[in-house]
């Protein structure tokens, strides 16, 4: 299997959802706690497995908004698996999921570093590595209804922009919807290809106008029209 | 999938159960499932089976774990300390026996001399059924919510022209219409329901056209985004009137058979009457029938009424149709697009293919839903016809002082189209539509001891409804319902700190808010409201006496009041969110729903629910006590099972009448919160396909609405592009009135100038003054998806995400400013000027600057440091706008608000900017540091939470030798 996730950002209107939902379900999942830094003070921040950056193309007035949520890609060909000086990050046989073993992990860094898309932080509370598990515990969990075995980003997205699936079965949703709207892989040229496709915004067509053509309202409002 | 023994048990189910209520973070209101563990939240998740939310939540809800750890939880009722000053934070905590004999004993006094001593607000809550009743029953006049701020444009629009409204009275038919136009919503109002929504339309390939002057949160993803100037939407969509009347591109079936087009309407100048629709001996309004070529009664039935003409009645009384006197204003020159391009920004051809897009999809692009229905006069019709062409409209044109018209305009153009209550058009949610106006009428005094005699806030439809006394001056605090504000009828709550502190009508003893921060950012003016709270009389008492807040966490407001009410969380509480109140129905069904605890609170607190009930029984209110002066109900539960409004008409909807088998409308059931219980806390009342469309003329429809006292009647309700009720108003402003008028010349102006029976544009009165070269850029502010409505915390997870605000303005602009990105800079209004910092971007229309409201905190309050980027960086842009409109005599203080609803103008703001000087830097002004509460937990300075210790995964050897 291949487990990942498509991204559409033909609709995703960055919210923001998927990242705190992330943020709840895995601080107390098989990473957490997730911990914050001055949660109340000055420059908060803490360990979070998904964030949405937004970016603005072209100058205005010509200019496109995009909301472009990223997290772990779980690349086939993982750097951060590669360079782990201790092997707890590994990329596991069976589904493809890239995961951080917490028992090994001594928080050194290299793995951040070598990721390019940004998907590793630094819990400051264990002094470890944490990132997207794609809900390893919401998946495969027997005991959870069967369709809620999927990442919390997934089921709680407002527009339905985010899509989990076995890209290794050509008709799961994700392989589906990448075939059909052309999913992207996010520098493929760094050569980690990653599993994680992104779908572009569609290309909206243009629309007739008018044709009604009964005549000018002097003409037509006077029909004899019953109430 | 890997076999189950290989994995760890991830969580311990048996020790976890899962419990339903309802979110309380924005006006949404979605269901969710919240899992358990060790009396610990693990988990909030959206509910799939509710019909608000379907399963999803937005980054609010899924944050309320944090609003339910938050530091400034108040733990206990508050009690100003003896000799501290307001705003000082420094208090006593003291129980509640005592916080309530005070409360009641100042009360009663008021309430048995003059009850309307007693001004009673609340923000955004989400149980105005239950406030205002008690405020009724207390017997003030006093009393609204923060829709006066809000969105009451929107409500009011809606409601006096269709009997429904954009937001939460009608949604677009996400599910089949094919071109949507949304206007002036930032990314809000509403939150999940609009984005499953857009989700729908983009799949469809449905056309999603954004007006705002704004790009971000959904106008990131419209297929086309109009970058419109603030304030001008009205000359925008009235141009695009005057296309679709110039082509002939309009619905005349619709208007012929469903709203007041065709009705004739007096055209004599100058002369008393004018202006109102002519009416037979019976009263009845009339048409001029083709068939007879004769006048026939406007609710007659196969009549053909003309659209356009002009008659004589027998008496010779001139009159025109209401359609001929739309077509003269729209066809005027002055809305042609190439006039309403100079305005508003839009260019004349973007203006003329939008209104022949939608013509389009409107006429030519038709869906029928094909069902037996029967209309209004007992017809057996075979299909609806849909127009799918949909819109919504929310802040970007309600916080203007043109925003009613503007709003009507906008149901102007739905009606040209043929799109509201139709298949892929606008839809009504139940209990809407109403008949036009609804027949509820301010009350007007009030009586030591007695309740009022109708509810507090109503739909006034003449002069004679007005809330004024003898003298044509105001009887509200607010000046609601007065010349100021004629159809103010949600209130005006952003003016009553104001107009108490200046006694004008009177001064008040006391202020009772609840969930309202009117000390920080739902105030205008914010710095000179906290001196007013402050400010005393000669002899060195508060202007305002007493001050009662009640909130479940530590606001700015707080520190300014004099007695403090702990409320519960959301998740803490029993609640109920009424069809008699907001409803959450969805089109296709009318639905209500409760909060049912799932956590018990670990502090001294009390729902403002039960205290409500509490005090209003002690206060002896007769719908609380019985005849023999006892307290009626034991507490909030049993109050809401078994208060009828009605006979059979309760605050609950479902599992009515003795066994709980009756919908809608029945004898209490003592089980009934149970019933909602086992439901997942939601009520839905499916419609049946033929009651589901043009509910106005629908008898399938309006039998149903009748029998659960949604509407009084199955008569028609016409809808009203002609408004009489704005000429009944205009008239009293020009002297030609048979009624109440104004004496000052400045209500006689306001009312013949706005109150104009067919919408018409004007600048912002704000914007009105020849300063616009002084202030050149349009100032507006909207809320982040992620604090979207969520007044109450200052959430450690969400404030990650955002805890500076900036203000942004487009690139170039900024750049011949002379001011780089992240500058500091120094932004001015008419009332003063704040140090920001500047933020470039690309999707702003040109003259407009603008910033996200409300993360600018003070320190020390919500648990926020001293430092906190909130309060050292972050801005509040309410210091630049003043409740009043600049004064032309010293003696005149008129609000800065809509001179039709009185709704706050926060987005007429005009401003310049310019450089701060080096070394100019953090925002400006600063505020002391509010002082820690006491019994106020510490914020911590780490926390990681977690429901249960986190269980690690076993690592295969393959994985383990394969990787390493």
């Amino acid at each position: 299997m291949k487990l990942g996730l498509a991204i559409d950002l033909d609709t995703c209107v960055g919210c923001h959802a998927c990242a705190t939902a992330c943020k709840q379900w895995n601080t107390s999942g098989t990473i957490g706690p997730l911990t914050d830094e001055n949660p109340y003070g000055k420059d908060p921040d803490g360990a979070w497995l998904n964030r949405i950056r937004t970016y603005e193309v072209d100058a205005s007035p010509h200019s496109k908004t995009v909301n472009m949520p990223l997290s772990c890609m779980h690349c086939e060909d993982a750097a951060c698996v590669t360079v782990c000086p201790t092997g707890a990050s590994y990329k596991r046989t069976e589904d493809g999921i890239v995961l951080i073993d917490q028992d090994r992990c001594m928080g050194c860094n290299l793995c951040a570093w070598a990721c390019p898309y940004g998907a590793r932080e630094i819990d400051p509370g264990s002094g470890t590595m944490k990132k997207c598990t794609l809900c390893v515990d919401r998946i495969y969990d027997q005991n959870l209804p069967e369709d809620e075995r999927q990442p919390a980003c997934v089921i709680t997205c407002p527009t339905k922009s985010r899509v989990f699936g076995d890209y290794d079965d050509p008709e799961s949703d994700v392989s589906k919807l990448n075939r059909e709207r052309g999913g992207k892989q996010l520098m493929p040229e760094l050569g980690y290809n990653p599993v994680n496709t992104y779908l572009p915004p569609r290309n909206p067509a243009q629309r007739p106008q008018g044709g009604r053509m009964l005549g000018k309202v002097k003409q037509i409002v006077n029909r004899i029209i019953k109430r | 999938m890997p076999n189950a023994s290989e994995l760890p048990q991830f969580e311990d189910h048996a020790k976890q159960e899962h419990k339903y209520t309802t979110c309380y973070m924005c006006a949404c209101r979605c269901g969710i499932k919240v899992t358990l563990e060790d009396d610990k939240i693990r988990f909030i998740q959206g509910n799939p089976n509710h019909p608000v939310n379907k399963g999803v939540l937005c980054a609010k809800g899924n944050s309320g774990i944090m609003k339910q750890l938050s530091p400034a939880k108040l733990n206990q009722p508050l009690l100003r300390k003896p000799g501290s000053e307001r705003g000082a934070a420094e208090f006593e905590e003291i129980s509640w026996d005592r916080a309530l004999d005070i409360l009641t004993e100042r009360l009663a006094k008021i309430r048995a001399t003059d009850p309307k001593q007693l001004a009673y607000f609340t923000g955004r809550d989400q149980m105005q059924a239950l406030t205002g009743l008690w405020a009724s029953q207390f017997g003030t006049i006093n009393w609204a919510a923060h829709g006066g701020f809000c969105s009451v444009n929107m409500a009011a629009a809606g409601l006096y022209t269709m009997g429904h409204a954009f937001w939460e009275f009608g949604d677009p038919d996400w599910d089949n219409t094919k071109y949507f136009m949304m206007f002036g919503v930032a990314e809000d109002h509403a939150s999940n329901p609009i984005k499953l929504g857009l989700k729908k339309l983009k799949e469809r390939g449905a056309k999603f056209v954004a007006v705002n002057p704004v790009r971000t949160g959904y106008q990131a993803i419209a297929d086309e985004w109009l970058a419109i100037k603030p304030g001008t939407d009205g000359i925008f969509a009235m141009a695009m009137i005057h296309v679709l009347l110039r082509d002939g591109q309009i619905d005349d079936e619709f208007l012929i058979r469903y709203t007041n087009a065709p009705q004739l309407v007096v055209n004599t100048p100058g002369q008393v009457g004018d202006g109102l629709l002519w009416r037979d001996s019976e009263g009845q309004t009339q048409v001029y029938d083709q068939l007879t070529d004769g006048f026939v009664p406007a609710n007659a039935i196969d009549v053909a009424p003309a659209l356009l003409g002009d008659y004589n009645t027998p008496d010779g009384t001139p009159v025109r149709t209401a359609f001929s006197l739309l077509y003269d204003k729209y066809m005027d020159a002055q809305y042609s697009p190439e006039e309403a391009a100079k305005e508003c920004g839009i260019d004349a051809e973007t203006i003329e293919r939008m209104a022949l897009e939608m013509a389009h999809v409107a006429f030519q692009e038709s869906i029928t839903v094909d069902v037996e229905w029967t209309d209004w006069a007992g017809r057996k019709q075979s299909q609806f016809i849909g127009r799918p062409v949909s819109m919504h409209a929310m802040r970007g044109i309600s916080a203007h002082s043109n925003g009613f018209q503007t709003c009507r305009a906008l149901h102007i153009l739905q009606a040209l189209l043929g799109t509201i209550d139709c298949p892929g058009g606008h839809l009504a949610k139940p209990p809407f539509p109403k008949h036009i106006v609804p027949p509820i009428k301010p009350a007007k005094g009030n009586a030591p001891n007695t309740p009022l005699e109708s509810a507090p806030l109503g739909f006034p439809t003449c002069p004679e409804d007005l809330v004024i006394d003898e003298a044509g001056q105001a009887r509200r605090i607010d000046k609601a319902y007065s010349w100021d504000a004629p159809v103010a009828a949600h209130g005006l709550m952003h003016m009553v700190i104001s107009n108490a502190v200046a006694g004008d009508p009177y001064p008040i003893d006391t202020l009772m808010l609840f969930m309202a921060n009117m000390a920080w950012n739902s105030s205008m003016n914010t710095a000179e409201t906290m001196d007013m709270l402050r400010a005393k009389d000669e002899q060195g008492n508060y202007k305002i006496p007493f001050i009662v807040t009640c909130d479940a966490f530590n606001s700015e407001t707080v520190a300014f009041s004099d007695l403090v009410l702990p409320d519960t969380t959301y998740l803490e509480r029993y609640d109920t969110i009424s069809m008699l109140d907001r409803p959450i129905s969805e089109p296709d069904a009318a639905c209500d729903s409760i909060r049912s605890p799932v956590i018990a609170p670990d502090r001294d607190v009390r729902s403002w629910q039960e205290v409500m009930v509490e005090v209003g029984s002690r206060l002896k209110f007769p719908a609380f006590t019985n005849e023999a002066g006892e307290r009626k109900y034991t507490g909030y539960k049993d109050f809401i099972v078994n208060f009828e409004r009605a006979p059979g008409v309760g605050f609950l909807a479902g599992w009515r009448g003795e066994n709980g088998d009756q919908h809608l409308r029945g004898a209490p059931n003592p089980k009934q919160w149970e019933a909602y219980e086992a439901n997942e806390c939601f009520f839905e009342h499916k419609l049946d396909l033929n009651q589901r469309y043009f509910r106005h003329a629908n008898l399938d429809y309006l039998s149903l609405a009748k029998d659960a006292a949604w509407v009084g009647s199955t008569d028609q309700i016409v809808i009203e592009l002609y408004s009489e009720t704005m000429q009944r108003f205009r008239l009293a402003g020009q002297g030609l009135y048979d009624g109440p008028m104004p004496t000052e010349e400045r209500h006689k102006e306001r009312l013949t100038t706005y109150f104009d029976p067919l919408p018409f544009y004007y600048r912002p009165l704000e914007q009105q003054p020849e300063d616009t070269a002084e202030y050149p850029f349009f100032a507006v502010n909207q809320r982040p998806m992620f604090m979207y409505h969520s007044w109450d915390s200052q959430n450690a997870w969400l404030r990650q995400i955002m805890s500076q605000n900036y203000l942004y303005m487009q690139r170039e602009r900024a750049l011949e400013l002379g001011i780089e990105d992240f500058a500091w800079a120094w932004l001015e209004s008419r009332s003063g000027k704040i140090r920001v910092q500047v933020k470039h971007m690309e999707g702003v229309n040109a003259d407009t600057v603008w910033t996200w409201n409300a993360i600018g905190k003070q320190a020390g309050a919500w648990g926020l440091s001293e430092d906190a980027n909130e309060a050292k960086q972050g801005f509040l842009m309410n210091h630049l706008i003043n409740e009043l409109l600049p004064a032309r005599t010293s003696a005149e203080r008129m609000t800065n608000s809509d001179p039709i609803t009185g709704q706050a103008a926060w987005y007429d703001l005009k401003v310049k900017i310019y450089p701060a000087a080096a070394g100019e830097e953090g925002s400006w002004p600063q505020f002391a540091p509010l002082k820690p509460l006491p019994g106020l937990k510490m914020s911590p300075r780490q926390q990681g939470y977690s429901s249960h210790k986190n269980v690690n995964l076993k690592r295969t050897w393959t994985d383990v030798l394969g990787n390493k």
